[in-house]
């Protein structure tokens, strides 16, 4: 399983990469298996601020349906539009094409609160 | 939790396995879309060894399945099998399953896994026929060899033509090295192809030879996701979705399945109920916007007003929209009724339509 060391991550299966004050966050290689094939990323929270938490979007796999919370307080800058036509590349490429939103942060402090890579691989035992 | 006689079989191919029923299953293996595809546009098979079995046996054996079923199984000859239903005493369904005649005054009948106690105990209880009745389900192994390259693919594998066995038949014959198998020509795909029925003890090699026989047609395994996404592109029913104790077999769409050619149990009733309007229908509907319907969400009218409950829905891997079946007001069960499916905080529009939602 693929946990880049790089990378922050949530207990809600969330990867966070931080630059300067904005985060890019995406779901991480395990929780992209344990869905199976994705097939609908939906993001109606754009341009919103949000507190950390909070449901910012849903993913849809065939089987399942899950939220999305947002790992970081902040607002909404973007969203990866690309995923309206391909979400399977979100299974293909979950730390690369495959990210969901960019946050500009409220509260940088926040960060601190995140796990490391190996946290992460302690918590889904890789 | 039960297993199947294939369960370390699953787990070796790295199945992820979930309780189903009761049984550690192979929900999927690769993935539910390219084993939705591969049934569909070649050869799959899935290990449905959970499902139940009962022989209803001796000179009172049609009388008694004529009595807990609906459909008529007198007009069953040796080798043929039909789909059916059990009706309990309040207009619901106890279980719906498939009926063979194995021999002359044998037959086989299929249940739903999760209904197995619930059926035996039912049906041992309306045994006033003289019949023996036996539990097999725990012996014996199911597999589904489902796709439009299912007779070519196993051809290799038995001295009977398999295309020559027409829909809802069998035969009782050799198959992979294994004698007196049950070859089926029925399945829950829509894609065609046979359902296997041998002991526990012989279906490892059965497995193992099926999936030599269709290397070359690209065979795979195939788990209970892509089994349910297959079942509902044809908008076959699902036990405990969109049939339970609670639906009538007419509002449900079964109503073929109820022949009153005989008399059975709750009968009387049913023909009065199916004298009378439907109340509520099951349709099946697709989206028109984009979302996905799941069991549970509420189905709702242009004002939104709720007028009923979808039943099954999930993203057609086939069609790549979402689909559903659900229950609804009889003002909206025509073909062409627009409806709303409450996804979240969103009324999305929806049309009812005809089935399948996808011809294979």
């Amino acid at each position: 399983m693929n946990i880049p060391a790089e990378l922050k991550y949530t207990k809600d299966h969330e990867w966070v990469r931080i630059e300067g004050d904005v985060a890019t966050v995406g779901i991480t290689d395990f929780a992209q298996g344990e869905l199976g094939d994705i097939v609908y990323v939906e993001v109606e929270t754009l341009d919103e601020t949000l507190d950390a938490e909070e449901v910012f979007g849903t993913v849809e796999a065939v089987k399942t349906v899950s939220d999305l919370f947002l790992p970081l307080s902040g607002e909404i800058v973007e969203f990866n539009e690309s995923l309206e036509d391909e979400p399977e590349v979100v299974n293909s490429d979950p730390y690369g094409a495959g990210w969901m939103i960019k946050i500009k942060l409220s509260d940088a402090s926040e960060v601190d609160g995140l796990m490391s890579a190996d946290d992460y691989k302690a918590l889904v035992g890789a | 939790m039960k297993t199947t006689a294939l369960t370390n079989t699953h787990i070796a191919l790295g199945a992820k396995m979930v309780p189903f029923a009761g049984f550690n299953m192979p929900v999927q293996y690769e993935g539910v879309n390219i084993e939705h595809e591969t049934v569909r546009q070649s050869v799959g098979v899935f290990d449905v060894s959970h499902m139940g079995e009962f022989l209803v046996e001796g000179p009172g054996a049609l009388e008694l399945v004529q009595y807990i079923s609906s459909n008529d199984a007198s007009t069953l000859t040796v080798g043929k099998a039909q789909y059916s239903c059990i009706p309990n005493d309040d207009n619901g369904i106890v279980d719906d399953l498939i009926v063979y005649r194995v021999k002359e005054d044998t037959y086989l009948l299929v249940v739903n896994a999760s209904n197995i106690e619930k059926d035996w105990n039912w049906i041992n209880s309306k045994n006033t026929f003289g019949a023996t009745l036996r539990n097999i389900s725990d012996d014996y192994s199911l597999l589904a060899i489902q796709g439009p390259k299912a007779s070519e693919a196993m051809q290799s594998l038995t001295s009977i033509d398999l295309s020559g066995i027409k829909f809802y038949h069998f035969e009782i014959a050799d198959f992979a090295g294994i004698s007196n198998v049950i070859i089926s020509a029925t399945g829950y795909t829509g894609s065609g192809g046979f359902e296997i029925y041998c002991k526990n003890t012989e279906v490892q090699q059965i497995w193992d030879r099926v999936f030599e026989a269709g290397a070359e047609y690209g065979i795979k395994p195939i788990g209970l996701a892509a089994r349910d996404t297959l079942r509902l592109e044809m908008g076959y029913s699902l036990y405990g979705n969109d049939i339970d104790d609670t639906t009538s077999p007419f509002e449900a769409g079964l109503g073929w399945i109820v022949k009153f050619t005989k008399s059975f149990n709750n009968s009387e009733a049913l023909a009065d109920l199916k004298a009378k309007p439907l109340q509520r229908k099951i349709v099946a509907f697709k989206m028109l916007d984009r979302g996905i319907p799941r069991q549970g969400y509420t189905i709702v009218d242009g004002s939104g007003n709720s007028i009923g409950t979808v039943t099954s829905g999930t993203m057609s891997p086939s069609l790549k929209y979402g689909i559903g079946l659900g229950y609804v007001t009889a003002d909206f069960k025509a073909i062409d009724s627009e409806i709303y499916i409450q996804v979240r905080k969103k009324a999305l529009k929806a049309k009812v339509v005809k089935l399948p939602f996808y011809k294979p």
